[in-house]
């Protein structure tokens, strides 16, 4: 199954290559990785999402607690958890398809966030299923480029990733 | 009153409680060689041949005495040289601190020359390293290396230092006393009651234990441990020398080249307790196939270890003395004379195999026996010898044969398996005070006979015995065994004669085949204190036995060639 994990480290040089070295020398694979700062500048928080079964989840933890910049590594639970991605979608626009498209990005509670006579391109933020089905509802209408920002995830409630190990 | 940051990098080292330093100068530690001159009376820096040797003299240094080896090399292939000893010190997790510099910081990531990015190179076979681009955090960064490198499970941490770094002025306190390393955890006290049920209802237990032990400083709990439950015990290569080798209890190494009652002894217990070892594939054979006749309580200081390898029914992380220690107040003292009754039947098959063996072996031409090499070596040695080895055959035949008697007085690349770790590594034991002997074989010594350069400078007490068979013995094994005796690239067909190199080097050299030669050369290796070379010539086709296959488990074991 897909695990989602938040990792806080500290926030400097080098500790990105650190963790995601740990995966690819370890053989793990890495669905989703993104890194940003925290409320303490000092650290920073990193979200990877990974498939695997148990025994995998239980060894990529404790071999990101070894390391040295990792604070804090906790596996988020799916029910208690926020889960959100950012897709940025730039699509073929033209009169004919231009009124479906703009429905869908009405049900789909996406914005324009770009408009020219020949594309629209729209940010979308949700779980992934809801990104992946509005990809799914817009690839006729052809995609010009697509980035997604991959999984950020926070716990429900006063349930907390400490800065400070 | 502000100082250099070369100045800064020699004081820490000095206030971290260094006294011997190993390395080679370049352009970018120029200025901490400056240092070193000016300070050579408070800090011995020892020069080898090659950046490698030093690596694997800082790891030698480290395990023949416990404190943190340091290695200082310049940049780029300075750097690059280290890697090799870097990652041996690291899959046997040696305490290490290696020092390089690196061109000034306006220069890096411009392919200047002489740069290479050796904090990315040597991530993944370091525990953390450091690139330090501010003079002001250099003192503390290098106290924070000895402690990483020092706390719960040892291992090397690189701390990379620009040339301008190193010239920069910054205000330097010294510390009155070395880094205390970071706290271990200790063993869960439930997760320890659990064990000492397991233990309590096992009918027969085994002791399964690895370096761990040495660096955990644990084996006299671990014989309590052992005494207090009528286990027997069996180890790692890692562990070898933690127990005297002749202890009653004490059935010697297991797994590949292990002896024959250490691992049948392993498969037919109920339980495994494995103490600061972690199940290397050269250890447990098949990994289906070990564990399928007992359970096993791992106890590690890293967490990482447990449930990685072999599944435990009970897993507890925690410092090993301290757990081995709380766990004996738990246990029932027990006595198990069946089990005791089959461990002396095992000992007794054991040793007519090996006769078989023996017997099969010898008697081929003007030879030695490998195994009366190290009986008669060992005879002239004395119990403080540190023996270091290099890896293949020779490797194994002094593991399974060498009687040892007291922790860290035996030297050897385990997890990597780095041919050419043994001279380095003698030369490092020598420098700590030791007396010396290494077991080599043609192959490996081929790969680093350049530090004889070094053991002659230094005038290291230093015995170097060669199994010359003029092949790469472990590899033409596996071809003879396995592949149709395509011997490809196994036979060395060199016209080396070892006993004019040692004496191009400066050292003394003699060439034996018969035991009554090698009894007398030995007298006089010994006698020396000064680096000695012996050229033992021993059959291309010994063999290391017994053997598990690769992939293959006790059933397979091989403990005589038809």
């Amino acid at each position: 199954m897909q695990y989602v994990i938040g990792v806080i480290v500290s926030n400097i040089s080098g500790v990105l290559s650190r963790v995601s070295g740990m995966f690819t020398r370890r053989g793990f694979n890495i669905d989703s990785l993104t890194v940003g700062e925290t409320e303490n500048s000092g650290y920073s928080r990193i979200t990877i999402a990974f498939n695997g079964d148990e025994d995998i989840r239980d060894r990529i933890l404790s071999q990101l607690q070894k390391l040295h910049d990792v604070k804090e590594v906790e596996v988020l639970d799916r029910k208690d958890t926020v889960i959100r991605e950012l897709l940025l979608i730039k699509v073929r626009n033209n009169a004919e398809t231009r009124q479906d498209i703009m429905t869908a990005v009405e049900i789909f509670r996406s914005k324009i966030v770009d408009y020219s006579p020949s594309s629209l391109t729209c940010e979308l933020t949700g779980e992934t299923s809801k990104v992946d089905a509005f990809i799914e509802l817009v690839k006729p209408y052809g995609i010009m480029e697509m980035c997604r920002t991959g999984l950020v995830a926070i716990e429900r409630g006063e349930n907390c990733l400490k800065t400070v190990k | 009153m502000k100082i250099t940051g070369a100045k800064i990098v020699v004081e820490t080292l000095i206030e971290q409680g260094c006294d011997t330093v190993f390395g080679y100068p370049g352009g970018q530690v120029i200025d901490l060689f400056d240092e070193l001159f000016l300070n050579r009376d408070r800090i011995k820096h020892i020069l080898t041949a090659h950046e490698q040797g030093a690596a694997h003299a800082a790891d030698g240094y480290a395990r023949a005495t416990g404190k943190v080896g340091v290695v200082i090399a310049t940049s780029g292939p300075g750097a690059t040289n280290l890697v090799t000893g870097i990652a041996t010190a690291y899959l046997d997790s040696v305490p290490m601190v290696a020092v390089t510099g690196n061109v000034p910081c306006s220069l890096i990531g411009r392919d200047s020359f002489q740069e290479v990015d050796i904090v990315g190179i040597t991530m993944p076979v370091t525990k953390h390293n450091f690139i330090v681009k501010n003079v002001a955090e250099l003192a503390d960064t290098i106290r924070e290396a000895f402690r990483i490198a020092r706390s719960g499970r040892p291992g090397p941490v690189l701390v990379d230092i620009p040339k301008d770094v190193q010239t920069a002025l910054a205000e330097f306190s010294p510390q009155k006393k070395p880094v205390t390393p970071y706290p271990s955890v200790l063993a869960d006290e439930d997760k320890l009651r659990k064990a000492a049920e397991l233990i309590n209802k096992s009918e027969r237990p085994y002791i399964y234990f690895g370096g761990g032990l040495i660096s955990g400083k644990a084996h006299e709990e671990l014989i309590a441990l052992a005494d207090k439950i009528d286990a027997p015990i069996g180890c790692s290569l890692m562990g070898i020398s933690a127990v005297p080798s002749d202890h009653p209890r004490f059935l010697g190494m297991q797994g590949m080249h292990g002896h024959y009652a250490s691992s049948i002894a392993e498969d037919e217990s109920d339980l495994v307790i494995a103490l600061g070892a972690r199940f290397s594939d050269r250890a447990t054979g098949n990994k289906k196939r070990f564990a399928k006749n007992f359970n096993i309580i791992h106890i590690d200081i890293d967490c990482a270890e447990l449930q990685k390898n072999i599944p435990a029914a009970l897993a507890v992380q925690g410092d090993i003395k301290d757990a081995i220690g709380r766990l004996i107040g738990m246990v029932n003292k027990k006595k198990l004379p069946d089990w005791a009754k089959r461990i002396t039947q095992l000992r007794e098959e054991e040793k007519n195999r090996t006769e078989r063996a023996l017997a099969q072996c010898s008697g081929s031409g003007p030879t030695l026996s490998p195994y009366d090499i190290v009986d008669i070596i060992s005879r002239h040695a004395d119990g403080d010898t540190v023996v270091v080895t290099d890896v293949g055959q020779h490797q194994m035949w002094t593991a399974q044969r060498y009687p040892f008697c007291k922790p860290r007085t035996f030297l050897t690349s385990g997890g990597l398996g780095t041919m050419g770790y043994g001279m380095g590594a003698a030369i490092g034991a020598s420098a700590a005070g030791k007396k010396a002997v290494l077991f080599t074989g043609d192959g490996s010594f081929g790969m680093d006979l350049n530090e004889l350069a070094t053991a002659v400078s230094q005038n290291a007490p230093l015995v170097i015995v060669i199994m010359n068979n003029g092949v790469l013995g472990m590899v033409r094994q596996w071809q003879t065994l396995f592949f149709d005796k395509h011997y490809s690239n196994t036979t060395l067909d060199r016209k080396t004669d070892f006993v004019k190199l040692a004496e191009a080097f400066g050292a003394k050299g003699e060439r034996c085949v018969t035991d009554d030669e090698l009894e007398r050369a030995a007298e006089r290796a010994f006698a020396a204190n000064e680096p000695y070379l012996i050229d033992c010539i021993v059959d291309c086709d010994e063999f290391v036995l017994p053997m598990l296959p690769p992939g293959g488990s006790v059933d397979d074991i091989i403990t005589e060639i038809k």
